[in-house]
């Protein structure tokens, strides 16, 4: 019950949020590419708020998210493949099995890797990122499902706006418990000073890995709706920009900021789908050419991220 | 026989991709050894010469040499320029917002120039600068392009180890490697000393670019991205920080490379030399040659 009190006005919000968004798909308002959009946005929510856990909050730099979201992606869609599952309801264990499968696979790999610090930890999660890459290329050897570099074709739509907006919400609650939890506290002091946090009796390295690990989970259980909201994947999608689009959106949000990722991911995907409206053809290019740039000022100007506190 | 001399042909192979890596993965590792800093746009500048290189001779049809000597000064100015723009700001900045700039500054390269008013996305073809000669040995045959690699590669190796351990220049990079702070109360100009090693660094690049683009005729402007990180994957493997370490990774990523290509499967190399860099971090992250044993 003090929880429901003391994020009351979150809850309240949301239910606005909901029934707005609601109103606006039920009769067609806003264009099905937009609706597609917004459920991507929430999708981008769960994700990014997985790296702010691991970055923003343990301060693990990690390249390698989109590998984690590639793989939720992929197993959800092998399942829903092999299970025939096409009801929401039936979907729901698909989602935790991926999300379980992306946050397993983090932990067996953090174990080695989180011994590593900033730049090293980065080309490691990086290494691992194109590993993932290059398996899912090849991934039509193991079975002929998945498709390889030809992409995974025909996976049943699924995800819809109740779906994914009440995951985006769960998630964003759950993760905020933790973070106001002890285990939470135990995270920020590590990302503020790790030997210290381990001289006052803080198990240092299982907290990290605990942290990877339950941000590749929320990884693997946004690829895991993102597989049933545009019902093709290919390796492409899951390769080192995207995980910089992550980084970016934690950036943006701010280091260790929930709220300001919840804003970043739905402004940084209007900001990219609005610009593919807007811009002609020749200029869409320029977004990349753009984008770093504004990276790069904004680490000169502002290192923490645009919301942070600090 | 046939086999030891398929072998051997795999080994020149080898070597030949060795030694681009080993060109870039010293730029890397004296960037690292000064500044602390992985370079993420080091493969950029690395693609940057081979074009360069490509517009050298077929626009102005230069002569070999001077190719190799413009496009080398131009990728140091490269170097130069992005040190003073997006690094040196960051100087006394959190170590991760230096590494988010670099890979800013890869970004940036990589799509700026895929423009289709610049480079364009799509692979072009590199010219020969030269017609192509095969001299048969025993067992194996050995191309010209190869020995050009080759010779040019061990001159640069050889003048870079000049460079680093017995000019006073050298001294200094060494010193500020091993503490800033004490090397700029010597008196040593720690700004001066990462431009210079940036310059070194980001010619070495171009040069190994030049030689990709002659050897693997095919160019465009991603190609830099697996090159550069299997060359940062040679340094670590080295050790970090010591010359001789990214020469001896370079050689040794660009024959694993190869050969698991040839034996096993070209598909599958990228994953293994992931593997490697991971195995190298459990088992021991100071590297071939390092000495020290640091939690890195």
């Amino acid at each position: 019950m003090r929880f429901f009190l003391e994020s009351r006005k979150f809850l309240i919000v949301s239910a606005a949020a909901y029934i707005l968004l609601k109103i606006l798909f039920a009769n067609n308002i806003i264009s099905i590419y937009i609706q597609q959009i917004t459920l991507f946005a929430f999708i981008v929510t769960i994700a990014s708020l997985g790296l702010n856990v691991i970055y923003g909050y343990t301060g693990q730099f990690s390249l390698g998210h989109a590998a984690f979201y590639g793989i939720g992606a992929y197993t959800s869609a092998y399942l829903t493949k092999i299970f025939g599952i096409e009801g929401v309801f039936s979907f729901l264990p698909v989602l935790f099995i991926s999300g379980v499968a992306a946050g397993f696979i983090g932990c067996l790999i953090g174990i080695p890797i989180l011994r590593l610090r900033d730049d090293f930890l980065a080309i490691a999660t990086l290494g691992f990122g194109t590993l993932v890459r290059v398996i899912l290329d090849n991934s039509d050897r193991f079975t002929e499902v998945l498709g390889g570099s030809r992409g995974f074709v025909g996976i049943t739509k699924i995800a819809n706006l109740e779906l994914t907006f009440f995951s985006a919400l769960f998630i964003v609650l759950i993760t905020k418990n933790l973070i106001y939890s002890r285990y939470g506290l135990f995270l920020r002091s590590i990302r503020d000073d790790e030997l210290a946090s381990t001289s006052i009796g803080i198990n240092t390295s299982r907290m990290k890995l605990m942290a990877f690990s339950y941000g590749c989970m929320l990884a693997g259980i946004g690829g895991g709706l993102y597989a049933h909201l545009y019902t093709f994947l290919h390796p492409s999608n899951f390769d080192i920009l995207k995980s910089i689009d992550f980084l970016i959106i934690v950036i943006i949000g701010g280091m260790g900021s929930i709220r300001g990722t919840i804003y970043a991911s739905i402004i940084w995907v209007g900001f990219i789908e609005g610009l593919r409206i807007v811009l002609p053809v020749e200029l869409l290019d320029l977004r990349w050419v753009v984008i770093p740039i504004l990276l790069i000022a904004l680490m000169m100007w502002k290192p923490y991220g645009l919301m942070a506190k600090k | 026989m046939e086999l030891l001399g398929y072998i051997i042909e795999q080994t020149i192979n080898g070597l030949q991709l060795g030694a681009v890596y080993a060109l870039i993965a010293l730029g890397y590792t004296m960037v690292y050894g000064v500044l602390r800093l992985i370079n993420f746009a080091h493969g950029d500048i690395f693609m940057l010469g081979a074009f360069i290189a490509y517009f050298l001779i077929t626009k102005f049809g230069m002569p070999i040499y001077l190719v190799f000597i413009i496009t080398m000064l131009s990728t140091g100015l490269a170097g130069y320029l992005i040190e003073k723009i997006a690094y040196k700001p960051l100087r006394n900045a959190p170590k991760i917002s230096l590494l988010i700039t670099a890979v800013g500054v890869s970004l940036f390269l990589e799509y700026f120039l895929s423009l289709n008013a610049i480079f364009t996305p799509n692979y072009i073809a590199f010219p020969r600068p030269f017609e192509i000669k095969t001299y048969d040995a025993a067992l194996f045959t050995v191309t010209n392009i190869q020995l050009l690699i080759f010779t040019v590669t061990f001159v640069s190796l050889f003048l870079v180890y000049l460079l680093v351990y017995r000019t006073k220049y050298g001294k200094a990079m060494r010193a500020v490697s091993y503490d800033r702070e004490v090397a700029s109360l010597m008196g040593i100009g720690i700004d001066g000393i990462i431009s210079f090693t940036f310059i070194v660094g980001a010619s070495l690049a171009g040069l190994g670019g030049i030689l990709y683009g002659i050897a693997y005729p095919q160019i465009n402007v991603f190609m830099g991205i697996m090159p550069g990180i299997k060359s940062f994957i040679a340094a670590v493997l080295g050790g970090i920080g010591i010359v001789h370490g990214a020469v001896l990774g370079g050689f040794i990523i660009g024959l694993l490379e190869v050969f698991v290509s040839a034996f096993i499967s070209s598909t599958f190399r990228d994953g293994l030399i992931f593997i490697i860099l991971l195995l190298v971090l459990i088992l021991k992250p100071s590297g071939i040659f390092g000495k020290r044993i640091e939690k890195v």
